[in-house]
């Protein structure tokens, strides 16, 4: 019998501190997470009123360096890259010749002819490949470096006052989506004001020698202000209340853009070619087939993956995304619809409800809402 | 990890207290664990006839759901008033203020057949581990 034992998975700088923590570890993408440390509930509330300390070092690092850099990334990616001014980040995608997702990104422009461009854990090597493949000929070179770095995020209201005294940067100068070479804890890191949670907050990417003794004194000087540890489980419940796609649930290989309500990220108007283009071009100008929409649940029973949303007792969309949200008290969802029904619930909605739109829970109808995304948007800043 | 000597148990991690021909039912310690923060109970409802080894209810936690299998035959005779409303209970106090329902046991005062003692419902869950 051939053995057909998946390689072990991989484990993070920061493995040993998520033991001391007793975190509950899962397999993930191929690499040990923490999933929780306690309860993914006093996590979440942590990170919405004080600031969560997060593990991210199993997401892909890849550089694109070299004088052809920006316009090899315009060719490979949907961003016009050669637009983002050097000390900024975009969110962006990768798409297949097909005009399929083939993972969602961001792209923080270092210098003028470096790039660093961080994938999703599961869809890093193909995206490794990818890009190895688009950049060639083009005065650009792809180097993996998700070996080279650990990321731990911190995120939260009050992240930037427990940050500032570890670092040399003026952290009123780190706009959200900027980054900055800087020290923290008297090592080299890069800073960037991006994150997954819709919070403020950091992601410090750092070599991974100093990722423990960063984690560390993060967690000291956080204590006061009620920093804690967040895995996994958190960092999905707050994403999914921030209305941010999850490649896998949202977004797929299977779909475009434009079926995750995302057109904005495709930039047809850039000059030249780019993976995609023709079948993204063609796509822009049919309706859509589908919306991706909000839902609320009013019982307290959760819609999840896969079920069935239901208008008047009939089929017509499916849930990507559901989960209890802390924030709001009740189960929210993000799920496809046939656009007809989307807007009949939508105003039906509006109206005061009515119990026609509804979830398929396990073999009972769930009535439902149809509400606007973001579930949740963070207070503004003074 | 807590199990309580007293009680008996399912390979379903269910924990049951016997007493005057009436079990006690809830889930173990190392289910609580595993679930994480339960969100919401759905129990077996009361006055239903229950048997062994079926599925009879729900505990669904913030990334799951799990099935309830019901340890023994006989009739739901009444369900945790407080687990609507406070189904954190069953991560807090799983032996305690977490029970879920209670079942009229067709075995009257004899243990039913197939429950596990502490001692193997441990050694089972070591195993899992």
């Amino acid at each position: 019998m051939p053995d057909t034992q998946a390689p072990a998975p991989r484990t993070t700088p920061l493995a040993a501190v998520h033991k001391d923590l007793g975190a509950a570890m899962t397999g993930f993408a191929g690499w040990l997470m923490p999933l929780r440390y306690g309860s993914e509930t006093a996590e979440h509330n942590a990170v919405r009123n004080a600031a969560g300390l997060f593990d991210l070092s199993h997401m892909g690092e890849l550089m694109v360096a070299g004088d052809g850099a920006g316009a090899a990334l315009d060719y490979a990616l949907l961003t016009e890259a050669s637009a983002i001014k050097p000390g900024r980040a975009r969110y962006t995608m990768i798409c297949a010749p097909d005009g399929g997702v083939i993972d969602d990104l961001i792209v923080y422009r270092l210098t003028e002819s470096q790039y660093l461009v961080v994938a999703n854990a599961a869809n890093a090597a193909v995206v490794a490949a990818e890009l190895t493949d688009r950049v060639s000929g083009r005065g650009a070179t792809m180097t993996d470096l998700t070996d080279d770095y650990a990321l731990i995020a911190i995120q939260g209201p009050r992240s930037a006052a427990i940050l500032a005294g570890l670092t040399s940067a003026d952290l009123d100068d780190v706009r959200y989506y900027a980054s900055y070479p800087a020290t923290v804890a008297g090592a080299t890191a890069l800073l960037a004001r991006t994150g997954y949670t819709g919070e403020d907050g950091f992601e410090i990417f750092v070599g991974p020698a100093d990722a423990v003794r960063i984690w560390q004194a993060l967690t000291e000087a956080g204590q006061a202000d009620g920093l804690v540890a967040a895995g996994l489980a958190a960092r999905d419940s707050l994403r999914l209340e921030a209305g941010m796609p999850l490649y896998g649930n949202e977004l797929g290989r299977d779909m475009t853009p434009f079926d995750a309500g995302l057109g904005r990220v495709v930039k047809l108007d850039k000059p030249g070619d780019f993976v995609g283009r023709a079948a993204l071009a063609a796509r822009a100008q049919s309706a859509p087939s589908r919306e991706l929409v909000g839902l609320a649940g009013r019982t307290r029973r959760v819609p999840r993956h896969g079920y069935a949303v239901l208008w008047d007792g009939e089929p017509c969309g499916t849930v990507t995304s559901g989960a209890p949200s802390p924030t709001l008290g009740k189960p929210i969802a993000m799920a496809y619809m046939a656009p007809a029904a989307a807007a009949a619930a939508r105003s039906a909605s509006a109206g005061g409800g009515g119990e026609r739109l509804a979830v398929d829970v396990r073999g009972r109808a769930e009535p439902a809402d149809l509400v606007p995304l973001p579930f949740y948007k963070r207070p503004a800043r003074d | 990890m807590s199990v309580p000597e007293e009680l008996y148990y399912t390979a379903e991690h269910e924990w049951v207290a016997i007493s005057d021909a009436v079990a006690r039912v809830g889930i173990t310690d190392y289910a609580q664990r595993a679930l994480g923060d339960v969100v919401y109970v759905t129990p077996p409802a009361q006055g239903t006839r229950v048997t062994a080894g079926d599925p009879c209810g729900e505990v669904e936690s913030t990334k799951s759901v799990s099935d309830i299998y019901c340890p023994a035959d006989g009739e739901v005779i009444e369900v945790n008033p407080e687990i609507d409303e406070d189904p954190g209970l069953v991560n807090s106090d799983p032996y305690g203020a977490g029970w879920l329902f209670k079942i009229k046991l067709d075995s009257g005062d004899q243990v039913p057949p197939g429950l596990l003692s502490a001692a193997e419902y441990t050694a089972l869950t070591a195993e899992e581990q």
